[in-house]
């Protein structure tokens, strides 16, 4: 059997605490500028949270995207927008998002919209979402976020020393900042699936450093006498080529879906993507640089550390 | 490893069979041949086309007119028992009257009690009275309009022949309304934008409606416009209902779009009074506040049939029949939300979610097999197992697959492979430690197993968290990563586990290929 990616499960020897300073103004930087693109470019966000109308239409011939928006801009509707999509032009996205439209007036415009371009095309989605929707679900997404997080942290918590739930959230804010810094940067629709992705890379993001500390407070237990800094190497070296094995694989399926999952599911996969590579990058060198911070061997209490009892 | 027992054995292969078992109506075509727990997994309408509409049931409307009539009932207490009062309101929240005297205060708070069931009273300092429904009572009558407006908005879409609708509550007044496969959603929110109450008044013919404008109005009457704009004044309260209809249809009547109604009993009684006694007279046929058309009564209509005539072309005759049959909406209803999948685009994204499935598979497959060989191909049976076990699971729950649902799927192929990283890392460094082939394989698969909890869970929080806020294809993808993080953790677990066994039992190997 051709094993060629058996070079990922050699042993590996990397000092990844040497270069700890460099990653973390690394780190710093990204952040400062994710935070600055958010702040200054704000979210994209679709229908779902800023109510409004989408509409997908798709015609047998290329459609002339000009011609389309000359014969609406007689409907005079507020914030209109048209996009082509797709390769062959064949397909455009029809958006209004104008904040003070309520749903009457929305369903008004939809109808008006279908009236002018008539039956020659397919109305592939229509969407509406009215303003009291989009604020609900808003909300919602900003509790379901918060909500994750803290109950991850808790998890994170209860199984590890404090040390260790504090570099995972640092890795998890991390990891969540960037990747929003990468979607309010890309323009991305934010939308509920787009949340959706957001919880999942949380989920994803302190797996891997939760299978870093496992080992970590394992090889404490193991390694009584060794020093610290060598030891926090050792344990990411140890468990290297899983690092890069799933995380390539996450990534490669995300990237499938990427590619060819369609335009619904592009935000969601690009989220995932991105945020596979910020959250293998950060459980080595956000989370478990973190730790060297304390003296771990001093708060390692036997009696403490594993209420599910480690084999 | 060797101490897997048979019992053990069986129970895992059983566990897939019965999963397999399951996923088996996806790849039947006759579906409707097989019996109700045997079926596919349902598609959401993102994936087969449909219409998911969100409606609210205006509340306040239907609040403001029972008040009203509760203000009705009130003033006529008070002047059967000729109490003074003073500034009688009402609005959505209740009734207010002032009543100076103390002593007749509490005797018309007592007559007001008896006006309807779960009526509370509350007395100001200033000598007024609030009238109102306690929260109970108000709890009921919400939940009492909004399930009588589920079952209305029901017979409206059944009446249009739309096949499998879901109809359910949501919260306290919302209505969700599910169509698969429609193709003019337009058409249906007319319909359901439209409260379609009926009633039939007596036109005053002696009033001018110039001075109706002006106030000059008698109490018992009102004003009333038509299509046109143009008015009319009628009695206040309606001589028949339409709460009397019993059927409804289109008809024609001198080439004129016409449409025909029949009475119940009791409304046929009434209408053939009202006509009898009012021959020469107009009345006036009003559809949710609108005057359709105000006749003159040629003669009495005895048989409890009759026809509305008006301004109809064949479609409008044809709704207003459906509406009329199916019955008003207690409450207005307003659609807050709308998504509408056409089945072009619904085949699209299936044909998308496969094409990704299969080339996600696919990488995730080649990694395994050109990181570990021949336990990559071990890995490969448990993938493709824990694919089916999914799809099993999701199938025999009637769980709905949504397009972010086959991308949990997706995701689920990628992250499940972890597990087997985990545990066959673990093999080869036992190996590395001067382990026997069995012990190190043993190994293996106990050290990994906190690991492999610990890192699910935290995955298994983020689904649980997105299936409790989730809606539709959002939860459609909590359901899918949570069952996804289940199986695989089964799959890559036990599968593996079965076939490392066998394998070692059969080759005794003396090294393993990690």
């Amino acid at each position: 059997m051709m094993k060629i990616f058996s070079w990922v499960t050699k042993d590996t020897n990397i000092n990844f605490m040497k270069s700890k300073n460099i990653t973390y103004a690394v780190s710093a930087i990204l952040l400062a500028l994710s935070i600055a693109c958010i702040a200054i470019k704000g979210f994209n966000f679709g229908i779902d949270f800023s109510g409004g109308i989408l509409m997908e239409i798709k015609s047998p011939k290329v459609i002339d995207v000009d011609e389309i928006r000359t014969s609406l801009n007689k409907l005079a509707i507020d914030d209109l927008n048209l996009q082509s999509m797709g390769e062959d032009g064949t397909e455009i996205v029809i958006r209004a998002q104008a904040a003070d439209l309520d749903e009457k007036a929305q369903m008004n415009v939809i109808n008006q919209i279908k009236e002018t371009l008539g039956k020659t095309y397919e109305y592939r989605r229509i969407d509406l979402v009215g303003p009291q929707v989009g604020g609900e679900l808003k909300k919602d997404g900003i509790i379901a976020s918060i909500i994750a997080v803290i109950a991850i942290t808790l998890y994170v918590w209860f199984r590890f020393e404090w040390q260790f739930a504090l570099g995972a959230i640092i890795g998890l804010v991390h990891d969540l900042v960037i990747t929003l810094g990468l979607l309010s940067f890309f323009g991305l629709d934010f939308s509920l699936t787009t949340v959706a992705a957001i919880l999942t890379l949380a989920g994803y993001s302190v797996n891997d450093t939760v299978v870093t500390y496992d080992r970590i407070r394992e090889n404490l237990r193991k390694f009584k006498k060794m020093d610290q800094t060598d030891l926090l190497n050792k344990s990411i070296n140890d468990i290297l080529s899983r690092t890069f094995l799933t995380g390539l694989t996450t990534m490669f399926a995300a990237l499938a879906l990427l590619i060819w999952g369609g335009e619904t599911l592009r935000s969601f996969a690009f989220t995932i993507f991105w945020g596979v590579i910020v959250g293998t990058y950060s459980s080595i060198y956000v989370s478990t640089t973190f730790l060297s911070l304390f003296d771990l061997r001093a708060t390692q209490d036997e009696a403490n550390i594993n209420p599910f009892g480690n084999a | 490893m060797y101490k897997l027992s048979k019992s053990r054995i069986i129970t895992i292969i059983a566990i897939c069979l019965v999963g397999i078992f399951f996923a088996i109506p996806n790849i039947i075509d006759n579906k409707n041949a097989l019996p109700k727990w045997w079926q596919p997994v349902n598609l959401g309408l993102d994936l087969q086309g449909g219409s998911n509409l969100l409606l609210e049931v205006k509340m306040d409307e239907v609040l403001k007119e029972r008040m009203s009539s509760i203000e009705d009932s009130v003033r006529q207490v008070l002047r059967e028992n000729k109490i003074r009062y003073k500034t009688l309101t009402s609005n959505e929240e209740g009734v207010s009257v002032v009543i100076e005297n103390t002593g007749s205060r509490a005797k018309a708070a007592n007559l007001f009690r008896k006006i309807d069931n779960g009526i509370e009273i509350v007395e100001n300092d200033d000598g007024s009275l609030n009238i109102a429904y306690s929260d109970i009572a108000l709890g009921q009558l919400k939940t009492k309009i909004v399930d009588q407006s589920i079952e209305i908005v029901r017979r409206r879409i059944d009446e249009l022949g739309t096949k499998e609708p879901v109809i359910q509550s949501q919260g306290a007044n919302r209505i969700v309304v599910q169509l698969p496969g429609l193709q003019n959603p337009e058409y249906v929110k007319t319909l359901l934008g439209k409260t379609a109450k009926m009633s039939f008044h007596l036109v005053d013919s002696t009033a001018r409606a110039s001075d109706a404008k002006r106030g000059k109005l008698a109490a018992k009457y009102k004003l009333a416009y038509g299509e046109m704009g143009e008015t009319y004044v009628i009695t206040r309260k309606p001589v028949v209902g339409g709460e009397n209809l019993t059927d409804a249809q289109p008809a024609f009547q001198e080439g004129q779009a016409v449409v025909s109604f029949k009475f119940n009993t009791l409304g046929g009684k009434k209408f053939g009074e009202v006509t009898r006694d009012n021959i020469g007279e107009r009345l006036a046929i009003v559809l949710d506040n609108e005057v359709i058309s105000a006749p003159v009564i040629q003669s009495a209509i005895m048989g409890g049939s009759g026809v509305i005539t008006g301004n109809f072309t064949v479609k409008s005759a044809n709704d207003l029949a459906l509406l009329l049959r199916s019955g008003a909406l207690p409450a207005p209803l307003e659609v807050l939300e709308e998504r509408t999948v056409g089945a072009g685009l619904g085949a699209d994204s299936i044909r998308a979610g496969v094409i990704a499935s299969v080339i996600g598979l696919a990488f995730v497959v080649m990694f395994m097999l050109a990181a570990y060989g021949l336990f990559g191909i071990f890995t490969t049976v448990a993938v493709f197992t824990n694919l089916l076990l999914m799809l099993g699971i999701l199938s025999a729950m009637g769980a709905t697959l949504t397009l972010p649902g086959i991308a949990g799927i997706i995701l689920t192929i990628g992250m499940a492979v972890d597990a087997n990283v985990l545990i066959f890392e673990r093999m080869r460094e036992e190996v590395k430690h001067g382990r026997s082939t069995r012990d190190a394989a043993e190994a293996g698969f106990t050290e990994a197993w906190t690991t492999i909890v610990d890192s699910n869970l935290t995955t298994l929080v983020a689904a649980i968290v997105l299936f409790y806020f989730g809606t539709g294809p959002v939860r459609g993808f909590a359901v899918t990563l949570a069952i996804g993080i289940a199986t695989s953790m089964f799959t890559s677990v036990t599968i593996t586990r079965l076939i490392i066994t066998a394998w070692l039992n059969k080759y005794k190997p003396t090294k393993l290929p990690i």
